[in-house]
C-alpha cells in the first residue's frame, strides 16, 4: 500500500470518529454513531497491518496481543455494573496514557521503525513531540490510577494535602519542561526515563488533593489529557487519524470539565488546586437548631399518593445504594395512579458527567422523562412533592442566599419551591461541601432516614 | 519555499480542535457518560503506533525491548478499544423513549 493511500484511509477513519461523536447529539442517532466509531477503528487497524512491513513471527504475536486485550476488554464491558462506570472510565484512561508512554519509549529506542532517524540521532521535532506525548501520557496514567482508586473506594475520597504541595508541583512542572528541552539537545535515554518518572509523580500529586465530589471534573480533565497524549504521539508518527482523534478527545474532555465546573460555580483552577470538601471542613453548629420532622415510608407513600405531580431528584446516594430500579418501580406505581412523574438531574450529580442519566436509563426510565436543570427548574413551583434521593448540596438554598457559603453561586435545583419535600438520607450529616442544608429544617420537609434502596422499596409496598 | 509537512499536520490538528469543540457542544448532556467512554475507545487508535512499535524490524533476529513495549501497548489499547466501544454500545441500548419499551 502506498503512503498516500494509507494517509487518505487514515483521514477517513478520523472523519468516522467525528461522526461517532456527532451521533451522540441524540439517543436515536447514537447507536449509529458508535458503529461509525467501530468502523473507523477497524479501518485504521487494517490499514496499519497492510502498510507496515510485518514479519510472520511478529504478526502472530501481534494477533495474540490483540486477542488477549480484546477478550479482557470484552469481558469487562459485559460484566461491569453501571454504578461502576466512573471508575471504569478512569481505568480506561490510565490504559491510554500508559500505551502512549510505551509507544513513545519504543520510538525512542528504535526510531528507524518509525522513520524518525537513527538511535541517538532522532529529528529534533520528533523528539519534542514524543517527549510531550510521553509526559502527558504518564501524567494521564498515574492521575487516572489515583482517580480509579478513589472512585473504587480503595483510597479515601477525602483530599490529601500537605504543606508546600503547590510549590512541589510547580517545581516538578518546571523540571519536566527543562528535561524536555534538554532531551532535544542531548538524546539521553537516561534523561528520557527521568522525564517519564517525573511525569508519573506529578500525575499522582495533581490528583490526590482533589476530593470525591470533584471527581466529575477530574475524570473529564484526564479524558482531555489522554487526548492530548494521543495527539502528541500522532505528530511523532505523522498519523492523521491519531492527530484528529487526539484533538477531538482533548477538546471533548476540556468542554466537559468546563461544564462540570460551571455546574458547581467554581473555577477550574480552584478545583485543580484541590483541598475542597472532605472531612476537614469545620461545621458551623447552629446552637438553636430547629427540630426536624422525620417520617417513615408510609407517610411518604401517603404524601405522594395525594399529589398530582412528583419530581424525583437523584444524586450520588442513589448510585451508592443501587436504588435506581426501586425508584423506577416507585415512579411506575405513581404513574398508574395518574400522578405526573419527572426526574431532575443536576449537571454534577454523581461522580461523572451524565452518571445519573445512565443509571436511570439502566432502570428503564425513558430518557424523555429525565430533565436537565435549566429545563425543569421552573416546574418545581407547581409541583406537589419533590422526592430527593441521595442528593444534598445541589438542592441547598444557601447557594443563593449566603455569600459566605462555600457553595455560594452554585446553580441549584429549586427543590425548595415545591409544596412538600421528601429527603431520603441516612442521617442529618452534611453533604460533601460540609455545610448544613437548611431545607432539612423546613416545615414542609419530611426527612426519611434510611438506606435509599430500602426506603424506596418500602414506599412501593405502601403505595400498593 | 516548500512548506514543511509539519505545518499541514498542525493545520489538521488545529481544525480538528474546532470540529471537536462544536461537535461536543451539540452532544446532549444525558449522553455525557457514553461520550466519555466512546472518546476513550477512539483515543485508543494509538494502537496504530503500538503495531508499528511491535513490528519494527531490528538488526537482531529476536524481539528487542522496543518490540516488547509495542506488544504490551497493543494489549492495553485493545482492552480499551473492545471495552470502550462495547460498554458504550451497552449503555446506548438502554436509552429508550417512552411508549416504545412497553411494546417489548
Amino acid at each position: 500500500m502506498t503512503s498516500n493511500l494509507a494517509a487518505s484511509l487514515y483521514l477517513i477513519s478520523g472523519i468516522l470518529f467525528i461522526l461517532a461523536l456527532r451521533g451522540l447529539s441524540s439517543p436515536e442517532t447514537s447507536r449509529q454513531g458508535n458503529f461509525f466509531g467501530i468502523l473507523g477503528m477497524a479501518i485504521a487497524i487494517i490499514v496499519t497491518f497492510l502498510f507496515v512491513n510485518i514479519s510472520f513471527g511478529s504478526l502472530l504475536f501481534i494477533i495474540c496481543s490483540l486477542a488477549i486485550g480484546g477478550s479482557i476488554g470484552t469481558t469487562i464491558a459485559y460484566r461491569i455494573s453501571m454504578t461502576a462506570m466512573p471508575q471504569l472510565v478512569a481505568g480506561f484512561h490510565s490504559l491510554v496514557g500508559l500505551a502512549a508512554v510505551l509507544v513513545a519509549l519504543s520510538a525512542f529506542y528504535n526510531p528507524e521503525a518509525f522513520g524518525l532517524g537513527t538511535l541517538n540521532n532522532i529529528k529534533t521535532a520528533s523528539l519534542v513531540e514524543m517527549s510531550i506525548g510521553a509526559s502527558i501520557g504518564a501524567i494521564t496514567f498515574t492521575g487516572s490510577v489515583i482517580a480509579f482508586l478513589k472512585l473504587q473506594g480503595l483510597m479515601s475520597g477525602s483530599p490529601i494535602t500537605f504543606k508546600g504541595q503547590h510549590l512541589l508541583n510547580l517545581l516538578i512542572g518546571i523540571g519536566i519542561v527543562s528535561l524536555i528541552i534538554y532531551i532535544t539537545i542531548n538524546q539521553s535515554s537516561y534523561i528520557f526515563g527521568i522525564l517519564i518518572v517525573g511525569s508519573f509523580l506529578i500525575g499522582i500529586f495533581l490528583i490526590i488533593p482533589i476530593g470525591g465530589a470533584d471527581m466529575p471534573v477530574v475524570i473529564s480533565m484526564l479524558n482531555s489529557y489522554s487526548g492530548w497524549a494521543a495527539a502528541g504521539i500522532g505528530f511523532t508518527l505523522e498519523n492523521t487519524a491519531l492527530i484528529i482523534t487526539g484533538a477531538l478527545v482533548g477538546s471533548s474532555g476540556a468542554i466537559l470539565s468546563y461544564i462540570m465546573c460551571k455546574g458547581m460555580n467554581r473555577s477550574f483552577f480552584s478545583v485543580i488546586l484541590g483541598g475542597f470538601g472532605g472531612t476537614d471542613v469545620k461545621l458551623q453548629k447552629d446552637k438553636d437548631r430547629k427540630p426536624v420532622k422525620s417520617g417513615n415510608a408510609e407517610d411518604a407513600a401517603f404524601l405522594m399518593k395525594n399529589a398530582s405531580s412528583v419530581i424525583i431528584v437523584p444524586g450520588y446516594g442513589m448510585a451508592v445504594a443501587q436504588a435506581q430500579h426501586a425508584v423506577r418501580e416507585m415512579a411506575d406505581n405513581l404513574k398508574k395512579n395518574g400522578i405526573k412523574v419527572k426526574y431532575a438531574v443536576h449537571p454534577v450529580a454523581g461522580r461523572m458527567p451524565g452518571h445519573m442519566n445512565v443509571l436511570l436509563a439502566e432502570a428503564n426510565v425513558p430518557y424523555d422523562e429525565v430533565f436537565e436543570q435549566e429545563n425543569i427548574n421552573n416546574d418545581f413551583a407547581s409541583t406537589d412533592v419533590a422526592f430527593v434521593i441521595g442528593a444534598n448540596d445541589v438542592t441547598n438554598p444557601v447557594a443563593k442566599t449566603n455569600p459566605q457559603s462555600p457553595i455560594y453561586g452554585m446553580p441549584i435545583l429549586d427543590v425548595e419551591k415545591s409544596k412538600s419535600i421528601l429527603f431520603v438520607k441516612r442521617s442529618l450529616s452534611p453533604g460533601y461541601a460540609g455545610i448544613d442544608n437548611e431545607l432539612f429544617y423546613r416545615d414542609n420537609t419530611l426527612m426519611l432516614f434510611a438506606d435509599a434502596k430500602k426506603m424506596t422499596e418500602d414506599i412501593v409496598k405502601h403505595l400498593n | 519555499m516548500e512548506i514543511d509537512p509539519f505545518i499541514f499536520r498542525l493545520s489538521i490538528f488545529a481544525l480538528s480542535i474546532f470540529v471537536g469543540y462544536y461537535v461536543v457542544w451539540s452532544v446532549t448532556p444525558s449522553l455525557h457518560t457514553p461520550l466519555m467512554s466512546v472518546t476513550n475507545a477512539i483515543s485508543s487508535v494509538i494502537i496504530v503506533g503500538a503495531i508499528v512499535a511491535a513490528s519494527g524490524l531490528t538488526s537482531q533476529t529476536g524481539f528487542e525491548l522496543s518490540n516488547i513495549l509495542g506488544f504490551v501497548a497493543i494489549i492495553l489499547a485493545a482492552i480499551n478499544i473492545f471495552g470502550g466501544f462495547l460498554v458504550t454500545q451497552r449503555m446506548l441500548r438502554m436509552y429508550r423513549k417512552k411508549k416504545k419499551e412497553k411494546v417489548k
